[in-house]
């Protein structure tokens, strides 16, 4: 009976005394806590994508709830996230262009062709260092899916041997045009017209290679009244501040590729 | 007596080294050694805190356990302080070293039930009542050299796991198997220690 007494006694006392420095320790030492940073990881999508340029959410909250960071810069959350984040601080948010990733490439099984039978690794940048891929068209889409993998959303899928983005599901975390050893996706506003090639061959070359490259006939830079495309290095290119959807580039382009995907998607 | 410290030191990091002859503290060494940056972050505060039990377990045995006849007490004495400890400890860094509080906090919660810092501390006691000269110092010195020992450990495995990455796996071997496989290989490798550091020391 006395052992056990001793041992419950001796026991008991070693963890009072660990309670007790515990307790003391956590007062003396006590860290204040912004508790909005709580609040605004919340509220953050917790993609960790780091697309607002910051470790993480976590650490998009810290600097959010310090200051240095402004409340529109989630393009995952978006708006809805960016007017949260607002009231929480207090501030008023600023809305921004809805954006999306897009492929700027046409070049499908149908359009394009290849010139070697790649078989190695499935990754597109193990296939681009072996000769630049094994499409005809050397700009063009590799279509391996790197920027599939990539995607944390399951907005990329490659169909047809080039990647197409579903821009309903995209949030521009721009995580597949870092990805893409090709730099074919670009982070654009969704009201814009696209030219999607990135072919800077010239206009003979182009059109052996891929039946719906640009090959910079200069038709779409004349036909813009706004002055919104440019044909550089025998590419045309939009410029998405200036454009304004009326799709006049898109009827005279002889090759069918300057799209309107916002148009198209029943807009 | 340095002879003798260096000898303990060295037979901790090689010949009895917690992780790989052992067994001890398995679950970190497979969970936190994907990456070097991560498996160093962990040993170095496995290392920290494995000093620091042995320096507040090994008082508590021989003052209080021993006096009271509570040897059989040991174990759960010395999971209560170490959990303690390792509770104060995470508090105190909050407070005065945030940069390493950020780098080792999330790993700081592992090791309050990691059983290779428990082991450490229960088997320097086992060694002392062995061996007379074995004192409180070669006791810090064997738990720094265990903790070390961790490291090395890590550090090894995470080279391996880099490897493993690129390596073309058989699909029913992918994940822990292999990794699993791999670790018993590197266990494996330092029984050619053995008797190392005797014949070193003589």
């Amino acid at each position: 009976m006395n052992s056990i007494l001793i041992a419950v006694i001796v026991v008991g006392a070693i963890g009072l005394v660990v309670a007790v420095v515990l307790a003391l320790a956590s007062a003396f030492f006590a860290v204040p806590v912004d508790e909005r940073v709580e609040r605004l990881t919340e509220a953050l999508p917790g993609a960790n994508c780091g697309a607002c340029g910051y470790s993480g959410c976590s650490g998009y909250a810290d600097a959010l709830a310090k200051g240095d960071a402004k409340p529109g810069q989630c393009p995952v959350g978006g708006d809805e996230t960016a007017k949260t984040v607002a009231a929480i601080l207090g501030v008023e948010a600023e809305s921004g262009v809805p954006t999306s990733a897009r492929v700027m490439c046409s070049g499908s099984c149908d359009n394009t062709g290849k010139r070697v039978n790649y078989k190695g690794i499935a990754s597109c940048s193990a296939a681009v260092q072996l000769l630049g891929g094994g499409g005809k068209c050397t700009y063009g889409c590799i279509g391996l899916g790197d920027c599939v993998k990539e995607c944390d959303f399951g907005a990329i899928k490659v169909c047809n041997g080039v990647a197409v983005v579903n821009e309903e599901l995209c949030r521009s975390c721009n995580k597949c045009a870092a990805v893409c050893p090709k730099s074919l996706i670009r982070i654009v506003p969704r009201r814009s017209a696209a030219v999607l090639c990135s072919n800077f061959d010239k206009g003979t070359q182009t059109k052996d290679d891929c039946k719906v490259g640009c090959i910079g006939c200069m038709k779409c830079q004349k036909a813009c009244e706004f002055g919104a495309i440019k044909v550089e290095r025998f590419k045309a290119t939009v410029d998405p501040e200036l454009c304004t959807l009326c799709g006049r580039c898109a009827e005279v382009c002889p090759k069918g590729v300057i799209a309107l995907p916002f148009v198209e998607a029943g807009q | 007596m340095v002879k003798q410290l260096v000898a303990v030191f060295l037979a901790a990091i090689l010949t009895e080294n917690y992780v790989l002859s052992k067994f001890l503290g398995i679950c970190p060494f497979l969970g936190v050694s994907k990456k070097v940056n991560t498996a160093l972050g962990m040993s170095a505060a496995v290392t920290f805190v494995m000093v620091l039990a042995t320096a507040v377990t090994y008082p508590i045995y021989e003052n209080i356990l021993v006096p009271f006849g509570l040897e059989y007490l040991q174990t759960i004495v010395f999971i209560l302080v170490i959990a303690g400890l390792v509770q104060l400890v995470e508090i105190i860094l909050k407070k005065y070293m945030p940069p390493l509080y950020n780098s080792l906090g999330i790993y700081l919660p592992l090791i309050t039930t990691n059983c290779a810092v428990l082991g450490v501390t229960m088997l320097v006691l086992e060694k002392a009542a062995q061996d007379p000269s074995y004192t409180y110092v070669t006791a810090l010195v064997n738990a720094f050299g265990a903790g070390i020992g961790f490291l090395v450990a890590m550090v090894i495995f995470a080279g391996v796991r880099g490897r493993l990455e690129t390596a073309d796996i058989p699909k029913s071997l992918k994940g822990l198997p292999i990794t699993l496989v791999s670790a018993s290989l590197v266990s494996v490798s330092f029984l050619g220690f053995a008797g190392l550091v005797e014949g070193l020391m003589g």
